[in-house]
């Protein structure tokens, strides 16, 4: 028995082998002796320009391999007009390697350029940028700025939406319902939002070879997935204490929002740090108008519970300091790529608190979610976020 | 209670860790700096490579300062009735791939394997004989510009790949002419590289000078139909980094052919100088005296002017973005030596 339970195993794990060898086998051939089976075709280089820095005097733009095959920088230029440059750490660029290419320029404020990069086989790639603005040093004062504009858009605002509390509080229990899907409306949007922002990020500064769309999706699925496991565990754990489980679903609710206000800190960090001042005022009011909505989505679930002032506070913080993150990385130091990843975590973590919320309303006793109350409450979540949203 | 505000704090700790993340791409390594000086004299300090198609060359195969004065006069021989015949041996291939720009490697379409093909210069009255051979794997022709029987003028006459043709033609009229392969698509043919210069000289030739030939052309390297490069003698910024040296109180006498394409013009301006200018040098008397001429599509002439003062002056297509993609040089006017014997040029 023993003897044969062994070699049932050996199967088993043989089995489990045997097609990844053969994966092994076709992979090597490929590449290989086979190689000349794919030779079709012309692989063309690709680069992209995913970032222009205007600096003292120079302009600095970090270009990425993002074709098939090693490139080699050769040229830059400035509007169409050959410029000497220097490419550090060197101009042979594998697969997604990257280089910045320094070209000294004496640029003025508030113009158009646009930077072109030549490749060894005489194409040129261009970035083109509709205002040079000097890039943003992080001096202390201006991390003081961002920090500023951060708890205004941020942390206030979502305080000022925590002060509706006491009036959910005091309301019937199918209007607490309507304030619970509102909050999911809200959300539902924020989500939408924070992918459709993803997208744009995606499509303007990352090359086709990243699959923007797709690594939108993965990364969305992935966080709500992760968040939803994890999240069930907190709520399954503060089930022991009724007082604790709508603790822990805004607090869900505030980590979702807090990942979303990460993003919208770096949409404001970056709009600064590109010169667009007249924007980001616009963006700044139109975010506090937005995240005060975002107070109420934490507020609700909250009103079910004892006051606990501090606790208040302390999610209120959670939603809304990742604004300031933001705003210090969105103006120091953007990078596309992990904007597109930031905005896709905090999309998923929306998704997954939406769902949270909507098992709370169905064990409150609404079962099939199809109330006046939960129905109304999600429309006008919806469009209470599209008209602030007009103002962003 | 505690519980909870101990994840608070856990998850405020991590936003704050992805934002450092952030933070820590840029910091690298310190390496060994390179110093370089830019065109407008900004000092750059790089651990990098420089890369300076302005000031540096490439490695050619081609060498724009020998083709400035190389002028090919042909096998001569005496026909019966006292004409000179000149025949040339024109090989025409498409595909060499030659090193433009520092880095910059593009499929040039060549007669005897330079861009612009190789000078061919008569005497008004000659008898021009050209052996062309295409080894190339399009079908290609010559078309010289100037006066001969319409069966020599390389239009309905496709040579195949691998095929000859016989150009046979009396040079005329007196001047500088372009020549350029003439098969369809046509502007392809002549921007891949397939022009070249055809001088004839009066009888009674001219006044002796150093002569030059510039012919002014465009790289279209990434196929927009747009010119990704400008040069005199195909070379982006040659003569910048390498200037054309000359003498004071000398003749100086440039024969110019416009080659360039998808641009309607080009131009001419020549610093601390007037020239005196012959359209298409059919003339013997200047049209102008002027420091800028304006070329259309194969237009060409001839300049001549001397500097009484030595040094650096630019050359340059006062259509700056042109000088600015690399059509731009400098004559070095050195100090004629007195005590030197009188140099003679041209053969």
């Amino acid at each position: 028995m023993e003897l044969s339970n062994k070699s049932s195993k050996i199967k088993i794990v043989a089995s489990g082998l045997i097609p990844f060898a053969f994966l092994i086998i076709m992979v090597a051939y490929i590449f290989g002796p086979g190689s000349d089976l794919l030779d079709l075709g012309v692989p063309l280089p690709e680069i992209t320009i995913e970032k222009v820095d205007f600096v003292e005097s120079e302009i600095r733009a970090t270009v990425r391999n993002t074709g098939p095959i090693p490139v080699e920088v050769v040229m830059a230029d400035i509007n169409d007009r050959i410029q000497p440059a220097a490419v550090e750490p060197d101009r042979f660029l594998e697969r997604y390697e990257t280089a910045l290419v320094r070209i000294p320029f004496s640029w003025n404020v508030a113009e158009p350029y646009v930077i072109g990069i030549t490749v060894e086989d005489g194409t040129r790639f261009e970035k083109e940028i509709e205002a040079a603005a000097p890039a943003l040093e992080p001096n202390l004062e201006l991390v003081g700025f961002f920090a500023i504009i951060g708890t205004y858009v941020g942390i206030i605002p979502v305080m000022i939406g925590l002060l509706w509390l006491p009036f959910i509080k005091r309301i019937s229990k199918s209007k607490y319902h309507f304030f619970l899907a509102l909050t999911a409306g809200l959300l539902l949007f924020l989500g939408l939002d924070s992918i459709e922002e993803a997208i744009e990020v995606s499509d303007k500064n990352l090359a086709g070879s990243f699959n923007g769309a797709l690594l939108i999706a993965t990364v969305t699925i992935l966080s709500f997935l992760g968040l939803y496991y994890s999240g069930e565990k907190l709520v399954k754990r503060a089930a022991s204490s009724p007082l604790a489980k709508p603790v822990a679903i805004a607090l869900m609710i505030a980590i979702g929002i807090g990942l979303h206000n990460f993003g919208e800190g770096l949409a404001i960090g970056a709009a600064v740090g590109l010169g667009s001042i007249a924007f980001s005022t616009f963006l700044i009011v139109g975010f506090a108008l937005h995240n005060t909505t975002e107070g109420i989505a934490i507020a609700a679930p909250m009103s079910r519970g004892k006051p606990m002032i501090g606790k208040l506070a302390g999610l209120g913080l959670i939603a809304g300091a990742p604004a300031i993150f933001g705003a210090w990385v969105g103006g120091f130091v953007y990078s596309p790529f992990t904007s597109v990843v930031f905005l896709s975590i905090g999309a998923g973590a929306i998704f997954q608190v939406i769902l949270v919320i909507l098992k709370w309303i169905r064990e409150e006793g609404d079962k099939e979610l199809s109330s006046a109350a939960v129905v109304s409450g999600i429309a006008v979540g919806m469009a209470i976020m599209y008209l602030t949203s007009i103002f962003v | 209670m505690k519980k909870s505000s101990r994840i608070m704090m856990v998850s405020l700790i991590a936003i704050s860790a992805f934002s450092l993340l952030y933070f820590s791409g840029g910091i690298s390594a310190q390496q060994e700096e390179k110093t370089f000086v830019t065109h407008s004299g900004g000092i750059v300090k790089t651990t990098g490579e420089v890369l300076d198609p302005l000031y540096t060359s490439a490695t050619m195969e081609f060498d724009p300062m020998q083709y400035l004065r190389d002028f090919n006069y042909g096998r001569i021989s005496q026909l019966p009735d006292g004409t000179t015949l000149r025949e040339f041996t024109i090989i025409a291939a498409d595909d060499n791939i030659m090193e433009v720009s520092p880095g910059v490697f593009f499929n040039v379409w060549t007669f005897n394997g330079t861009v612009p093909g190789p000078t061919i210069r008569a005497t008004e009255g000659d008898l021009v004989r050209i052996n062309f051979i295409n080894s190339g794997s399009k079908a290609h022709t010559m078309h010289f510009h100037g006066i001969h029987p319409a069966e020599m003028d390389g239009v309905f006459e496709i040579v195949g790949p691998g095929g000859k043709f016989t150009y046979e033609f009396e040079a005329a009229p007196v001047g500088v002419h372009p020549y350029h392969c003439h098969v369809m698509p046509l502007e392809e043919h002549i921007v891949r590289g397939l022009h070249g210069v055809f001088i004839v000289d009066p009888k009674e030739g001219r006044a002796p000078a150093d002569e030059m030939v510039m012919v002014l052309n465009g790289l279209d390297t990434d196929f927009d139909a747009e010119n990704n490069f400008y040069a005199a003698n195909t070379i982006p910024f040659y003569y910048q980094h390498h200037p054309i040296q000359i003498n004071t109180d000398e003749l100086i006498r440039v024969y110019v052919v416009n080659m360039v394409e998808f641009d309607p013009i080009n131009n001419l301006h020549l610093h601390g100088n007037l020239y005196h200018y012959y359209p298409t040098g059919t003339d013997t008397v200047p049209s102008f005296y002027t420091d800028m001429i304006t070329l259309s599509q194969t237009e060409r002439g001839i300049m001549e002017f001397q500097y009484d003062y030595p040094g650096k002056y630019l050359f340059h297509a006062h259509k700056v973005e042109f000088s600015e993609k690399g059509w731009v040089g400098l004559f070095l006017v050195n100090e004629k030596n007195p005590d030197s014997k009188e140099v003679t040029y041209g053969t």
